[in-house]
C-alpha cells in the first residue's frame, strides 16, 4: 500500500516538473482586450466608436416622453407630473450637464485612433472626422446650456504629484466654443462621405447641418442677446458681442446653402404621401428612403436598443399596455397653427355674438388649417392604429347644464331615457384622471403606428431625429431674413410651408421675426429645439412671464413671437343632447382650464444658462459662475 | 450563546449610529430686513440671499429666501458669514461699502441676532391709497425715484394685483391690470383700476398690493398687501 503511494507521488511530481511555468502563468486574458488588438482591428474600433455615438447628449428625446413636452407645449396627463404646473418656475440646475469624462474618452479616442498604424488610411479619416463630430456635438451641447466651459481637446492625466492645479482650465468665451464647433464642422464635412441612406452614421449633411444651426445660434445670441444685458459675464463666457452677428448669420447661411445646393446629397423635403397630415407624420416613423432625415438616434426591435415612447403616450382607449396618453398638446399650441389663408385665428368655438358654434363632426372644428397640425396632435375625431380616438367631455342638455362622469367611459341615464348610456369618452377628457387626454389632444408626432409598439415586450424602432432638411431650409430662412435677403428667407420657408398645405406663398415683406419664430415653433415642435429657441432669441422671459393665462388673452396675439404661454389650456367637446333641438348629436366645444394647473411659470434670467454645479466650482475655482446665480 | 453574540453586535452597532448622529442641531437664529434708510422693501417671496461659510473646505451657498415684507431669517450654526446677494437678483442695487469688501456683508454670528440690509432701490413706493368698490379695486401710488444718477432705469410697467388671499404675487393673483411705464407722465400720481372677477365662493374682500418692473431688471418691488372690502 505504502509502496503504491510512493510511486504515485514520484510519478505525479515527475510530470509537475515537466510543465512550463511561464506560459502556464502568463496566459493572455478572455476578458480583456489589449490596446495592439483594439488598434489593429476595424471591427473593434468601429464597436469603440459606437461607444461615444451611444453617448450623444439630447436635451430631449423619445427615450424620456417628458422632456420633449416642457415648457407648456404639453400638459403631462400623468398623476406624477403635475407638480411641473405647479410650481411657478424652473430649477437652475435642470439642464446642467458637465460630462467631461465623455469629453476625455473621445480625446483618448482621437489621441489614439491617430496613431494607429494599422488601418487603412481611409478608414481611419473616416472614424477620426466622425469622433470629432461627437466631440463638437457636445461641446455644441454644453454652450447652449452652460455658455462657454473649458475647452479640452487633449486626454489630460494626472502625475500623482499631490497638486491636481495644473488640470484646472478657466472657461472659454461662449464665441470660442461657437467659433470651435463651426470650424471643426468645415474641417471634417470633407471627410465623411456625403451619403444620403446613411442616418445614424455621420454624413457631410449631418455635419453641414450641425454647422450650420451653431452659427444661427451664435448669430442670434450676438443680435438678440443686448436686450438682456443682465445675461453676460464681463469675460465673455456668456455673451456674444453684437458686431459678431452678421458673421454668423453669414456662415449659417453659407452652410446650409450647401446642403441646399445638394452638395451634401440629394435631400428633398418628405413627400411620399397624399394626405398631408399623415405625410408629416410619417417623416417621423418611416425608414425606407426617408430623403428629409439627415442624422438621427437609431433604435431596432429584437437588439436592445428599443424606446417606449409610444407605450407612454398612445391614446390610453385601445392601448396595448394600461397605459398610455401622457403628452397632452396644449390649447395654446393648437391654436399656434394657422389657417390656410395665412392668417391666424383661435379655434372658434363662439360666434361673434357669443353663442357656441354646432359642429356635425368633431373634426370640422379644425377644419382649413396647418396640415401639420393633424400631423402633429391627435384631434377628436381621427384614428389611430385603424382605431378613432374616443376624446369628448359629456353631453351638454337642452337646460345648459353638462352630463359627464369620473370614469372612462362612465354610463348614465340621459334625461327622457331609461338605460343608461357613455357619457364620457374612453380617452376623457377627465380633469385629472391620467392617462386620458385632459387638454383634448393627444401627441401623434414621433408615435409609431406599427402593431406592437405600444407593448412593453416589444416597444418602438422609430428613430429620434436630429437633424432634417426641414430645419435646414428654416435655419436658411433664418440667417437670411437677419441678412437682410428677406425674399430669399421668403423662398425657403415657403418650400416648408407649401408641404404642410400653406400653397399661398408669403412675401418677402411678410417674412418678420414673429413669422420666423412661429414657423419654427409649428414645424420643430416636440424635437427639443423650443427651449434653445426661446432662450437664443432672448424671448424665453417674456413668453413664460410668470402671469397666469386667462381665457381672454388665450386666444389673443396669435402669430406674436413673445406670445404668452406659462400655463397649457385644454379644449373640450360636448356632444348635444336635445331631442327637440336641430342641434341634436352635433358638438360643441369649450376653452377648458385644467384644475391641475394651478401654476404660471416664471422664466427668470438665471434660467438662460445653467447653473454650474458647486461641486465643480470647488475643485476648480478658475470656473465662474453664471449670470444671476 | 452563538445568539447572545449576535445581540451584542445588534447593540454595539446600535450604540455607534447614536454616537454618529448626535450633533447638536444650529440653534442661532439669524434675521433681519432688507431696508432702504429704516423702511423695508416689498418684494415677491422667494428671492434669495445667499449665505458663505467658508473654513471647512469645499464651498456651498446657504440660501435665504426673504418674505413678501422683506424679512428674512436662517437658522444657523455659530461661526463667520459672508452676506451676498446674487448678482442681478433683487429690485435694487447693493451698496458697496469699501474697495475691498465691496458689498459683502462679514458677519460673526455668536447666538441669536438681527442683521438688517441696507440697499438702494431703484423706486420706493411711497404711497398706495386703495380703494374698494362693487367688483372694482382701484389705487392712487405714488412713485419715488431713488437712483437718479447713471445707473437711474425706467419704470417698465406699474401692475395692479388683487388675490383671494394674503399672497398676492405675479403668479398668485385673480386679476392684474398694467398700466406701461411710458404712458406715465407722473410718478406722484398713477391710478390704475381692476375688475374684481367672481369668486368661488363668494368673499366680500380681497387682497391688493401695487407691483413695479423697473427695465431690465428681473424683480419687481411691491407695496405692502392690503385688504380691500368691496
Amino acid at each position: 500500500m505504502k509502496k503504491i503511494f510512493y510511486i504515485i507521488t514520484t510519478i505525479m511530481l515527475a510530470l509537475s516538473s515537466g510543465c512550463n511555468d511561464d506560459s502556464f502563468l502568463d496566459r493572455p486574458p478572455t476578458g480583456l482586450l489589449s490596446e495592439e488588438q483594439v488598434w489593429g482591428d476595424e471591427g473593434q474600433v468601429l464597436s469603440l466608436l459606437g461607444n461615444l455615438y451611444n453617448r450623444y447628449y439630447d436635451i430631449a428625446s423619445v427615450k424620456n416622453w417628458e422632456s420633449l413636452g416642457m415648457y407648456n407645449e404639453a400638459f403631462y396627463s400623468n398623476a406624477g407630473s403635475y407638480g411641473m404646473f405647479q410650481s411657478n418656475g424652473w430649477g437652475y440646475g435642470n439642464e446642467f450637464t458637465w460630462d467631461y469624462g465623455y469629453i476625455r474618452e473621445m480625446n483618448l479616442f482621437i489621441q489614439k485612433c491617430t496613431a494607429a498604424d494599422k488601418l487603412s488610411a481611409e478608414v481611419k479619416e473616416r472614424f477620426l472626422a466622425e469622433a470629432r463630430f461627437l466631440r463638437a456635438s457636445y461641446y455644441f451641447e454644453m454652450v447652449k446650456r452652460e455658455g462657454g466651459v473649458p475647452l479640452i481637446l487633449e486626454p489630460m492625466t494626472y502625475d500623482f504629484s499631490g497638486d491636481p492645479s495644473y488640470l484646472r482650465h478657466p472657461r472659454a468665451k461662449e464665441s470660442e466654443i461657437y467659433d470651435f464647433v463651426i470650424s471643426e464642422a468645415e474641417a471634417i464635412k470633407t471627410l465623411v462621405p456625403a451619403n444620403v441612406g446613411e442616418k445614424s452614421r455621420v454624413t457631410k449633411a449631418a455635419v453641414l447641418a450641425m454647422q450650420s444651426r451653431a452659427a444661427l445660434y451664435a448669430g442670434s445670441i450676438a443680435k438678440y442677446g443686448t436686450t438682456t444685458p443682465a445675461v453676460t459675464l464681463p469675460g465673455g463666457e456668456v455673451g456674444i458681442p453684437a458686431n459678431l452677428a452678421t458673421g454668423y448669420y453669414t456662415k449659417a447661411l453659407a452652410a446650409a446653402k450647401e446642403i441646399i445646393n445638394g452638395n451634401a446629397g440629394a435631400y428633398v423635403l418628405y413627400t411620399k404621401k397624399p394626405d398631408l397630415s399623415e405625410n408629416f407624420s410619417s417623416i417621423f416613423y418611416d425608414k425606407t428612403n426617408n430623403s428629409e432625415v439627415i442624422f438621427v438616434d437609431d433604435f431596432k426591435l429584437k437588439s436592445g436598443k428599443v424606446h417606449g415612447f409610444t407605450i407612454s403616450n398612445q391614446p390610453r382607449y385601445g392601448a396595448e399596455e394600461e397605459e398610455g396618453g401622457r403628452l397632452n398638446p396644449s390649447l395654446n399650441f393648437v391654436e399656434a397653427f394657422e389657417k390656410l389663408d395665412n392668417t391666424f385665428a383661435p379655434i372658434p368655438t363662439v360666434n361673434a355674438a357669443g353663442a357656441p358654434i354646432y359642429y356635425n363632426n368633431q373634426i370640422d372644428i379644425f377644419a382649413n388649417r396647418d396640415a401639420r397640425l393633424a400631423g402633429t396632435v391627435m384631434l377628436p375625431g381621427t384614428a389611430f392604429k385603424g382605431r378613432n380616438v374616443d376624446i369628448w367631455a359629456g353631453f351638454q342638455l337642452a337646460n345648459g347644464t353638462i352630463l359627464s362622469g369620473d370614469d372612462r367611459g362612465a354610463q348614465k341615464t340621459l334625461p327622457g331615457k331609461t338605460v343608461p348610456e357613455q357619457v364620457v369618452g374612453f380617452d376623457g377628457p377627465i380633469d385629472g384622471f391620467e392617462f386620458t387626454a385632459q387638454t383634448g389632444f393627444y401627441l401623434r408626432k414621433y408615435l409609431d403606428p406599427v402593431v406592437g409598439s405600444g407593448q412593453r415586450g416589444v416597444q418602438s424602432e422609430v428613430w429620434f431625429v436630429r437633424y432634417r432638411y426641414a430645419e435646414v431650409l428654416l435655419n436658411a430662412a433664418e440667417a437670411a431674413f437677419e441678412l437682410g435677403q428677406a425674399a430669399d428667407a421668403a423662398g425657403y420657408m415657403n418650400q416648408v410651408r407649401a408641404r404642410a398645405g400653406l400653397v399661398t406663398p408669403l412675401k418677402a415683406a411678410e417674412i418678420t421675426f414673429d413669422r420666423i419664430v412661429h414657423e419654427r415653433r409649428v414645424e420643430l415642435a416636440f424635437e427639443g429645439h423650443y427651449i434653445y429657441d426661446m432662450k437664443r432669441w432672448r424671448i424665453a422671459h417674456q413668453i413664460l412671464d410668470g402671469n397666469a393665462i386667462t381665457a381672454a388673452n388665450l386666444s389673443t396675439d396669435l402669430g406674436k413671437a413673445t406670445k404668452r404661454n406659462t400655463q397649457p389650456w385644454g379644449l373640450w367637446s360636448y356632444k348635444v343632447y336635445d331631442p327637440a333641438s336641430p342641434n341634436n348629436g352635433k358638438w360643441i366645444y369649450k376653452v377648458t382650464k385644467l384644475s391641475r394647473v394651478t401654476g404660471a411659470g416664471r422664466f427668470q434670467m438665471g434660467n438662460y444658462y445653467a447653473f454650474i454645479n458647486d461641486e465643480v466650482v470647488n475643485n476648480n475655482p478658475k470656473i465662474v459662475r453664471n449670470p444671476n446665480h | 450563546m452563538k445568539s447572545h453574540f449576535i445581540y451584542l453586535m445588534a447593540l454595539s452597532a446600535l450604540m455607534f449610529s447614536c454616537a454618529k448622529d448626535n450633533f447638536t442641531e444650529p440653534k442661532s437664529t439669524l434675521s433681519g430686513q432688507i431696508l432702504y434708510k429704516g423702511e423695508p422693501i416689498g418684494m415677491e417671496s422667494g428671492l434669495g440671499m445667499q449665505l458663505w461659510q467658508p473654513g471647512f473646505g469645499k464651498l456651498g451657498a446657504i440660501n435665504v429666501f426673504v418674505d413678501p415684507k422683506g424679512s428674512y431669517s436662517a437658522i444657523l450654526f455659530n461661526g463667520n458669514y459672508k452676506v451676498v446677494f446674487p448678482k442681478g437678483r433683487g429690485p435694487f442695487r447693493t451698496i458697496e461699502k469699501d474697495a475691498t469688501s465691496k458689498d459683502t456683508l462679514y458677519l460673526s454670528l455668536g447666538g441669536d441676532q438681527k442683521l438688517d440690509v441696507e440697499v438702494l432701490p431703484y423706486y420706493m413706493i411711497r404711497t398706495a391709497n386703495f380703494s374698494g368698490s362693487e367688483n372694482k379695486v382701484g389705487v392712487l401710488a405714488k412713485l419715488e425715484k431713488i437712483i437718479t444718477d447713471a445707473n437711474a432705469k425706467d419704470v417698465e410697467r406699474v401692475s395692479l394685483y388683487i388675490s383671494k388671499t394674503q399672497h398676492v404675487s405675479r403668479a398668485v393673483n385673480i386679476g392684474v391690470t398694467d398700466v406701461d411705464g411710458a404712458t406715465i407722465k407722473d410718478l406722484n400720481n398713477i391710478i390704475i383700476s381692476t375688475n374684481v372677477p367672481a369668486i368661488v365662493p363668494t368673499q366680500d374682500y380681497v387682497y391688493a398690493r401695487v407691483g413695479v418692473k423697473i427695465k431690465d431688471v428681473e424683480d419687481m418691488i411691491f407695496s405692502p398687501v392690503q385688504k380691500i372690502d368691496l
